[in-house]
């Protein structure tokens, strides 16, 4: 148990010094960031002593050094576009991504299983068939023309919920405001989670299926079956654990892929989060928005990882007997 | 696995089966597969009995259908495969034309069944103990805390060690063969009045083999439950059963008490199926062999299906199936056998020394 | 391994499997399928056209969409199936804020699309069989190497990616270059960030086919390793990197036509479908629909019938491979 959650580690660790080399050298090779910072008007003695402020005169190991210690810190410098410190700007929108992940993420989940079981059970009924010809099209489609269209159809023709925002918001602690607890934050938030989470809904939903009708296909669900069970406990009791257990993997890497892209969510609903931050960072090149926001998303999909990998371990016995004895 | 034929140790139910009801009756049964390309025959015009107590042996080449007959009767056929015609009825009762709702609560109760690799057959997340006392209390009437108890009662019965220190084990941390004897357990729990085994040993290591074979008939004489096994090896029939069905290309060809079908074969099949398992029936100077193969169910020829590979066949044989027809002993699928006009048997030329 | 041997054995060697008849039976058994199913057959058709009208687009769109000097300002929101009534021009689909003709601006935005579309493909296809190929053959440190950096990329999502190159390569050129040099920038930046599963596909294969015997036998006679890897191991590894590509294709277009939505990718002036969607947003409210209308529709066909086509055309090609 201890050696597998070490190699785990290690291997995160591994990722994430790989995810602050590439940051570091977007910082040190991309651009002047003193050119940046100054403009083209200032005088060599500013640049020299901004040079000096920044580090920049030490050498480059001193510098990734000196850079791995501020990352950690979650220091990643000035904005070069709103000259504010950028973990201040994510921090004041990350509370809008991760309502959205979250609402998106348990939309895509419970619905993905919950549709993936019917569609393996109920193999060859109208509603399973109509449900994954419609999923053939969820996956096929960029996610941002589904947004336009249930925009175009609930918002603009139906008028039913509000095409963009956030609605209003409360504060909840002294920064993190929440769109959750009213119901104007609730009605906004219903369209940009279905969009966000359809896609990964779809593929939970045919993974879940595609295993459960492998796992219907086993001996030991026949023999559970033949000792007298009832469909609804073979099914749902024996069937559905074994489908959960490669299902969880999938599921982990799945939420990782939603907060990356929340980034289209958010442009098409103008959603203040940290995605809609990261496309303008790239669009005007704005270096240290950018290495923070790749740091950040490298930090949740190793963790989220992690947790995967200790899920899977906690679901299946059969991984547990090196370390448990007997 | 050496013979040893003790049949003065065995009831001869053979003689008995006429007048109690039998256990399970099979009476024309018809198996259907539909494809994309017409429909499979999987298994055609199938009648037998097994009276209770006895032991049905079923042998046959993979493919015969044997095991399709089990999955038939405790009614876990593959979709599309379906139960075409004839019908199937346990002491009495018809049952092949119950609804899966009215088919569940008979599986474990009355039928239990038994598969072939131990390996497989117990969910991998589930300890032995939580999948015994589901498959109790699906049955029986009792508290959590009493069918533990009786999970431990039935582990020490099919010979588990210290069942205590086990019942919270997973499948994965028993050997093959203490995971059969699981298997078994979880079958017994109910006390069904059938149990079919489908290749109970075929899986295990040779030395296990005898034990689980012994296990399995000591605890179904202890309850009087009716055995149907199916199996591919002759020498466990032999050991094991009363009678024995031989089944070739999804049909019934020969049935009758064990040692007479070994001894004297009826149907030219089952005589070359003997002939060819060392240590069995008349001793040759080599190995025997049918020459060459069972057909493939979409490829069955008309007749009698053994007609291509049949020394003795007759033009009767390739035009007319032949039933199941009394023998000196048993029952054969063959013309030699007609009462009124037998086909001559012809001189086996044999390639000996 | 004496070099004369090589020119003796070589025919034996190259004499290993397959050409035209296992040609033969793929062709049949792909016509076969295909005609079972109808939706294939449509998305087929949809398909061609698609491809067709971005392949003769200066043909059949009457105007130029790119040339500013094409575009009638005064002929702005004129809505669809209607001639202008100060220049008599008609535009079948309507036109924009330019005065630009939605129907010329789709035709000559899909055949971005595709363009991008196929040259990503091709840019990852052969970057990552080329490495899958190094990765599978010499083994040792390279493979390492490359394994781990494929390791680390498929931990993000492949957008993510490409937007992140985008960024940076844009990082590295004065931005008046931007614009112009945007196509071949989107290229690079879909083709890298999805190089990974060519090049995992053809080391697996590379491992398998290194292990055979007439590559061992090829080694042994003193082939030179380049000369093994083109005429022996290529051909056998590109089975799977052409079913990959078929769903690259699909992925690479929506891929495209998402970055240029989200405003880095085709500037304005020379849309592709997927800027032409991000400019036609803003008129979502204001009732010229026809703007967003017709390049979404046509987004929407062009998206899910490649993907219909590209999936159909796995199965058959491989119906193990997922």
């Amino acid at each position: 148990m201890l050696a597998f959650f070490i190699q785990r580690l290690m291997q995160a660790a591994f990722v994430m010094l790989v995810v602050a080399l590439i940051a570091f050298s977007l910082f040190h090779y991309v651009g002047d960031p003193v050119l940046n910072m100054l403009g083209q008007e200032a005088t060599d003695a500013d640049r020299a002593a901004l040079r000096t402020q920044l580090g920049l005169d030490q050498t480059i190991l001193v510098q990734f050094w000196q850079f791995m210690v501020s990352a950690v810190q979650f220091e990643f410098g000035i904005s070069y576009r709103s000259a504010r410190p950028v973990s201040e700007l994510i921090l004041e929108r990350l509370p809008a991504t991760l309502e959205l992940a979250i609402v998106s993420a348990i939309f895509a989940v419970v619905m993905g299983i919950v549709l993936g079981i019917y569609t393996a059970i109920q193999r060859g009924n109208w509603l399973s068939r109509f449900i994954m010809t419609a999923s053939l099209i969820g996956v096929s489609l960029p996610t941002f023309l589904i947004g336009i269209l249930l925009i175009y159809l609930f918002a603009v023709e139906l008028g039913w919920l509000p095409a963009f925002g956030r609605g209003q918001v409360v504060e909840l602690t002294s920064w993190w405001d929440t769109g959750l607890l009213t119901t104007s934050g609730l009605r906004s938030i219903i369209l940009p989670a279905i969009t966000l989470g359809l896609f990964q809904l779809t593929l939970i939903m045919r993974l879940v299926r595609a295993e459960m009708l492998e796992v219907l296909r086993t001996d030991y669900i026949k023999f559970a079956r033949a000792r007298g069970l009832s469909r609804r406990v073979v099914n749902l009791r024996h069937a559905l654990k074994n489908t959960m257990v490669p299902v969880i993997t999938i599921i982990g890497l799945q939420l990782g892929t939603i907060i990356a892209f929340a980034i289209i969510t958010e442009t098409v609903f103008q959603w203040p989060g940290v995605g809609a931050l990261f496309i303008t960072a790239v669009r005007f090149v704005d270096i240290p928005v950018m290495a923070a926001y790749l740091m950040m998303i490298a930090l949740v999909f190793v963790v989220i990882n992690l947790v995967v990998d200790l899920l899977y371990y906690a679901v299946d016995p059969r991984l547990r007997v090196q370390g448990g004895g007997k | 696995m050496s013979l040893t034929q003790n049949s003065a140790e065995r009831p001869d139910t053979a003689s008995q089966r006429e007048d109690t009801t039998a256990v399970l009756s099979v009476r024309n049964l018809r198996v259907e597969f539909p494809n994309r390309h017409g429909t499979l025959v999987a298994l055609d015009d199938i009648s037998f009995d097994i009276a209770p107590g006895e032991i049905l042996g079923v042998v046959g080449e993979s493919g015969a259908g044997k095991s399709m007959t089990g999955n038939a009767v405790i009614q876990l056929l593959e979709p599309p495969g379906h139960i075409a015609a004839g019908e199937v009825r346990l002491s009495g009762e018809r049952i092949d034309n119950l609804s899966e709702e009215d088919f569940v609560p008979l599986r474990g109760r009355r039928i239990g069944m038994i598969f072939q690799d131990p390996l497989t057959s117990l969910n991998p997340l589930f300890s032995i103990g939580d999948q015994l006392v589901e498959t109790i209390r699906a049955h029986l009437p009792l508290n959590e805390k009493k069918a533990r108890a009786k999970a431990l009662d039935l582990l020490r019965e099919v010979g588990i060690p210290a069942p205590e220190t086990r019942l919270d084990s997973y499948p994965h941390q028993f050997s093959g063969g203490m995971r059969q004897r699981v298997v078994i357990a979880l079958a017994l729990a109910a006390e069904p009045e059938l149990i079919i085994a489908d290749e109970p040993t075929t899986a295990l290591d040779v030395s296990v083999q005898a034990q689980i074979l012994a296990l399995l008939k000591k605890v179904c004489a202890e309850r009087g439950a009716a055995v149907m096994l199916v199996t591919h090896d002759m020498g466990v029939i032999a050991e094991t059963a009363n009678r024995v069905a031989v089944m070739y290309a999804g049909r019934l060809i020969e049935i009758g008490p064990v040692d007479d079908v070994i001894q004297r074969p009826q149907h030219p099949y089952t005589e070359g199926l003997m002939a060819s398992i060392p240590g069995l029936g008349a001793r040759r100077e080599r190995l025997y062999q049918i020459e060459g193969a069972m057909p493939r169910l979409a490829a069955i020829p008309s007749g009698c299906a053994f007609n291509p590979r049949c020394p003795h066949a007759a033009d009767r044989c390739r035009q007319e199936r032949p039933s199941l027809l009394a023998t000196s002993q048993g029952q054969a699928a063959c013309w030699l056998h007609d009462p009124v006009n037998p086909v001559a048997r012809r001189p086996l030329q044999e390639t000996s020394s | 391994m004496s070099q004369p041997a090589t020119q003796h054995n070589k025919d034996d060697v190259m004499a290993s499997p397959k050409p035209s008849k296992w040609q033969g039976f793929l062709d049949s058994d792909i016509v076969h399928s295909w005609k079972q199913q109808p939706v294939v057959i449509m998305a087929t058709l949809m398909t061609l056209l698609m491809f067709m009208g971005a392949l003769f687009a200066p043909w059949i769109a009457p105007q130029n969409p790119f040339d500013p000097g094409q575009l009638e300002l005064i002929d702005a929101f004129t809505p669809p199936l209607t001639t202008s009534d100060f220049t008599g021009n008609f535009y079948l689909l309507g036109s924009d804020s330019q005065g630009r003709d939605v129907f010329s601006a789709i035709l000559y935005g899909s055949r971005i699309s595709l363009l991008v579309g196929f040259a990503a493909v091709f840019f990852a296809l052969a970057l990552g069989t080329a490495l899958g190929l190094v990765a599978g053959f010499r083994g040792g440190w390279r493979d390492a190497i490359i394994m781990r950096i494929a390791d680390v990329q498929l931990t993000f999502p492949s957008i993510l990616l490409a937007l992140l190159i985008f960024g940076v390569i844009r990082g590295f050129m004065p931005g008046s270059m931007h614009a112009e040099v945007a196509i071949i920038v989107l290229i690079i930046a879909i083709g890298l960030s999805d190089w990974v599963q060519y090049a995992r596909a053809v080391r697996g294969a590379t491992m398998v086919e290194k292990s055979k015997e007439y590559v061992q036998a090829a080694r042994v006679i003193g082939l030179p390793d380049i000369k093994i890897l083109f005429q022996h191991i290529l051909p056998n590894v590109m089975r799977p990197v052409l079913v990959i590509g078929t769903i690259g294709l699909a992925l690479a277009i929506i891929a495209e036509a998402t970055l240029s939505f989200l405003g880095v990718g085709m500037p304005a002036t020379q849309p592709s479908l997927g800027t032409l969607i991000r400019v036609g947003q803003d008129y979502m409210f204001s009732g010229e629909w026809w703007i967003l209308f017709f390049p979404g529709v046509a987004l929407l066909i062009l998206a899910l019938s490649v993907n219909l086509l590209g999936d159909w055309l796995r199965d058959v090609l491989n119906p193990k491979l997922r």
